[in-house]
């Protein structure tokens, strides 16, 4: 086990590299300047901007550079936000973005798992179906639409909950439940495809055989079983529900970390896009490597041994 | 004892997740309720923007809200009043010698927020700042015509050397290259704001980065800087006139989706907000509803080497082919007007009251049969028989839209005209307008300062917004000249003739349409002056009116 997880780690940081190298590269091709109010500089203004920033030297000096202050956790200075260290963005953006993620996460797994296990156990029947329609209703409508009519309905009509802002913790209700109606109907899918299939297997009929009771059987054999894949896809969904959603955050007027990341795209600002897409692929990987560890709690069947790699 | 030890590894990644979804809501739950009081409290106002604060250090702010900010805790030497004409804020008297080129300034008695008064010196400072770390609104200090600016801009001087100099505490000169009619009214951008030596320095690199980083002396002063939420402003007890205020707090939110703003209008929330095109048709019928002229303008650049583009008539017969109120009333319907002049309406007015659009009135209307004859005459001066060009454009939404309506007008209205839309990022669309590599370009161009020179002067030539190869002496000179003509009425006829070199002679352009924006704000507010450069908004003056 120790073998495997240090093997791991050591992959990891390899894939980590890869990614910043990539987009470090792969960012110098986007046209245009990371200065503001590209519209009025001038060209003589733009060389001295670009030798005060260090932009003026080959992409491979800025490389070496970047990688040098990296190792050094240092990730730079925002060019839109003079004098702010990208590391306070992304730590002042991320709370609220993971908490509604997070939240979002929990209600969804509930509700789906909830759905997924009583469509699966009363296969065929009403409520099967009911809730099969719910979850495709739910995959298939964007987060916005729900987003949307929540605020309006919910905020402006009924005056339950604040409309927008973040302003306590009612305020973080609304983004959520929208955030969560996309994990619902994954999760309830899954688990009841999952559930369907693992009834069908012959240690089931074993359990049975044996004499088990049907709740034993559900819960220790089948539940258990049909978990697996859903942990699988629960993993890098929770990362990219906690990373923040655009769309959500702006109708909430969220102060989360995924506007944050269009934007920077958006107006070029070089060290909050290296910024934001390490830090998404650390999280990416941490989380795929959480999975993974979590499987071998799941599955009697996979252990981790160093050759397993 | 294995499982032991993976129950253990699971409680240590339970922790870790729950660690990093740590979150907290900063002083939220307790300011809800706060705002909620105020709410009740009157003289209170509420208003949502668009973004964050970029930065609060005025002399690295760049754009329209941290100027609005700065405009409304700090105090220079001018002020925007609601003619956007400059009036005296902490100057009390302003002499100038024989030539126009030196100014002094005496200043009133007026205190920081720390207590420590506000001099001379905090002006030449801040001034001397800006030119050395080279800041994006350098270039307003050579607009202003400040000795030495632009050798300091091109790093050939130190800017030490910059003609600012305080004289004592309160007595401050300013040289200038020569005589600049504009000069008073720049001073009013929050570029030229003083800052405090000492606070800046003590403060180092975490000056104005938070509102506690940050000294005020103006008529509010900002007490809670929430980044990416919002901001809130109270009435400066301290500021020389703060008789004249009559606000005791401004609430400031930040809100990117206009839908989530018309929300947030309707329950109470905010008091003012601006409508997306889509919400204007539900709303325009609302008591509160008005539109409001933008000074932004939105047009085509022609490349004036192009064989067919570089002929006058064809220019002409494109700016006349094209239906600019169908685009403004039926396409955009954002609150934005047909433009056919490069100086936008109800912004700049002539000294003797008279607005810039109405003097000039407009050039290159006409019908579509017009516009054929001067194509036809275009092309066989050409020796062309058709034209296949293509228009370089930014890949908004908008301007798709306007590419579009313009692409249909030209193919229909001119026999042989065809264009293709060439979309790219907005970085892209102006790299390719710099290298002039386009045949048509969809531009827009925000005026720098409150005078048409700001839209005049782009056209010179070898200029960095000229991007479209176009020369023109007459229009190098009489720019010459306008910029050191004190007379103001000559100085305004130039700026006229100008507009009508550029477009009655030349037809060097096709100005499509002037920006505007449709606004919900709730009638009892008062006096809120919205500026067509520097801050967007003064709320001195405002007052609540239930």
């Amino acid at each position: 086990m120790k073998r495997y997880l240090l093997q791991r780690i050591g992959f990891m940081l390899i894939t980590l590299f890869i990614i910043v190298t990539a987009t470090f590269f792969l960012m110098q091709l986007l046209p245009g300047t990371p200065f503001t109010n590209p519209e009025k500089l001038t060209d003589s203004q733009l060389a001295i901007l670009n030798a005060k920033y260090g932009l003026d030297q080959p992409v491979a000096i800025q490389y070496i550079q970047y990688i040098g202050n990296l190792v050094q956790g240092d990730l730079g200075y925002s060019f839109q936000h003079e004098g702010r260290t990208v590391t306070s963005m992304i730590s002042d953006r991320i709370g609220p973005s993971a908490f509604i993620g997070l939240q979002a996460l929990v209600i969804g797994a509930i509700i789906g798992l909830v759905l997924g296990i009583v469509s699966a156990l009363k296969h065929n029947s009403l409520l099967d179906y009911g809730s099969v329609t719910l979850a495709v209703l739910g995959m298939s409508i964007p987060s916005f639409v729900f987003a949307a009519l929540l605020q309006y309905y919910v905020g402006v009509k009924l005056e339950w909950l604040p409309v927008a802002l973040w302003e306590g913790y009612s305020s973080t209700l609304l983004p959520s439940i929208a955030l969560s109606v996309t994990v619902t109907a994954t999760v309830a899918r899954f688990i009841r495809s999952e559930m369907l299939e693992v009834i069908g297997q012959d240690y089931i009929i074993t359990a049975r055989a044996k004499g088990l009771k049907e709740n034993q059987v559900i819960v220790k054999h089948v539940i258990r079983n049909a978990l697996i894949p859903v942990v699988t896809m629960l993993g890098p969904l929770a990362v990219s529900i906690m990373t923040g959603t655009l769309v959500i955050e702006k109708i909430f007027a969220v102060p989360g970390l995924g506007e944050q990341f269009t934007l920077s795209i958006l107006v070029l600002d070089y060290s909050v896009i290296m910024g934001i897409t390490i830090f998404y692929s650390a999280l990416f990987i941490f989380v795929v490597f959480v999975v993974d560890i979590i499987y071998s709690f799941l599955d009697p069947r996979i252990n981790y041994k160093g050759e397993s790699a | 004892m294995e499982r032991k030890r993976k129950t253990q590894i699971f409680m240590i990644l339970i922790a870790f997740v729950l660690i990093l979804s740590g979150c907290n809501f900063n002083s939220s739950e307790s300011s809800n309720e706060e705002s909620a009081a105020e709410g009740e409290a009157g003289q209170v106002l509420n208003i949502s923007t668009t973004a964050d604060i970029p930065t609060l250090d005025s002399t690295k702010a760049h754009d329209g809200i941290a100027f609005t900010v700065l405009n409304n805790v700090n105090e220079g030497l001018y002020r925007q009043d609601e003619n956007h004409e400059p009036i005296e804020a902490l100057v009390t008297d302003h002499t100038e010698n024989e030539d126009k080129s030196v100014h002094t300034f005496t200043l009133r008695d007026s205190n920081w927020s720390n207590g420590e008064p506000v001099t001379a010196q905090d002006f030449e400072y801040a001034w001397k700042r800006v030119m050395k770390d080279a800041s994006p609104y350098n270039f307003m200090f050579v607009t202003a015509g400040i000795k030495n600016a632009e050798a300091i801009m091109n790093e050939e001087m130190d800017a030490e050397e910059l003609g600012v100099k305080a004289i004592d505490e309160k007595t401050l000169e300013v040289t200038l290259e020569a005589a600049n009619p504009l000069f008073q009214s720049l001073m009013t951008f929050p570029t030229f704001l003083p800052q405090n030596q000492k606070f800046v320095e003590e403060q180092g690199d975490q000056y104005a980065l938070e509102a506690e980083n940050i000294l005020f002396n103006g008529p509010f002063t900002l007490v809670d800087w929430t980044h990416e939420q919002g901001w809130k402003y109270e009435k400066n007890e301290d500021y020389w006139d703060a008789d004249t205020v009559k606000l005791d707090a401004v609430n400031a939110y930040v809100v990117k989706d206009p839908a989530a703003g018309v929300n947030l209008y309707e329950t109470n929330k905010v008091d003012r907000i601006v409508l997306s095109s889509e919400a204007v048709d539900q709303n325009k019928d609302d008591e509160n509803f008005d539109t409001i002229l933008e000074p932004e303008v939105i047009f085509l650049r022609f490349n004036h080497n192009h064989p067919v583009l570089g002929n006058k008539n064809i220019r002409q017969a494109v700016n006349m082919a094209i239906d600019k109120a169908s685009l403004t009333d039926v396409i955009l319907k954002n609150g934005s007007t047909a433009l056919n002049g490069i100086v936008p309406k109800g912004f700049f007015k002539s000294p003797t009251g008279e607005d810039f659009r109405d003097l000039n009135g407009d050039f290159n209307t006409g019908t579509v049969e017009e516009a054929q004859k001067l194509w036809e005459t275009g092309l066989k001066e050409t020796g062309a028989t058709d034209v296949t060009v293509s228009i370089n454009i930014a890949d908004s939404e908008d301007h798709k839209k306007v590419a579009e309506y313009i692409q249909a007008q030209l193919e229909d209205n001119l026999p042989g005209f065809k264009l293709d839309i060439k979309a790219v990022p907005f970085a892209q669309r102006l790299e390719i307008e710099k290298a002039v590599e386009y045949d048509l370009s969809l531009s827009s161009w925000g005026p720098d300062y409150s005078d048409p020179m700001t839209y005049l002067d782009m056209w010179l030539e070898g200029g960095s917004a000229n991007r479209m190869d176009y020369k023109n002496a007459e229009l190098e000179e009489l720019v010459a000249s306008a910029r050191t003509e004190t007379d103001l009425e000559k100085r305004y006829q130039m700026l006229l003739d100008i507009e009508k070199i550029l477009l009655e002679e030349d037809a060097a352009i096709v100005p499509l349409y002037q920006e505007g924006a449709a606004v919900l704000m709730r009638s009892k507010i008062k006096n809120l002056l919205v500026h067509p450069t520097g801050a967007s908004f003064s709320y001195k003056w405002v007052t609540i009116e239930e």
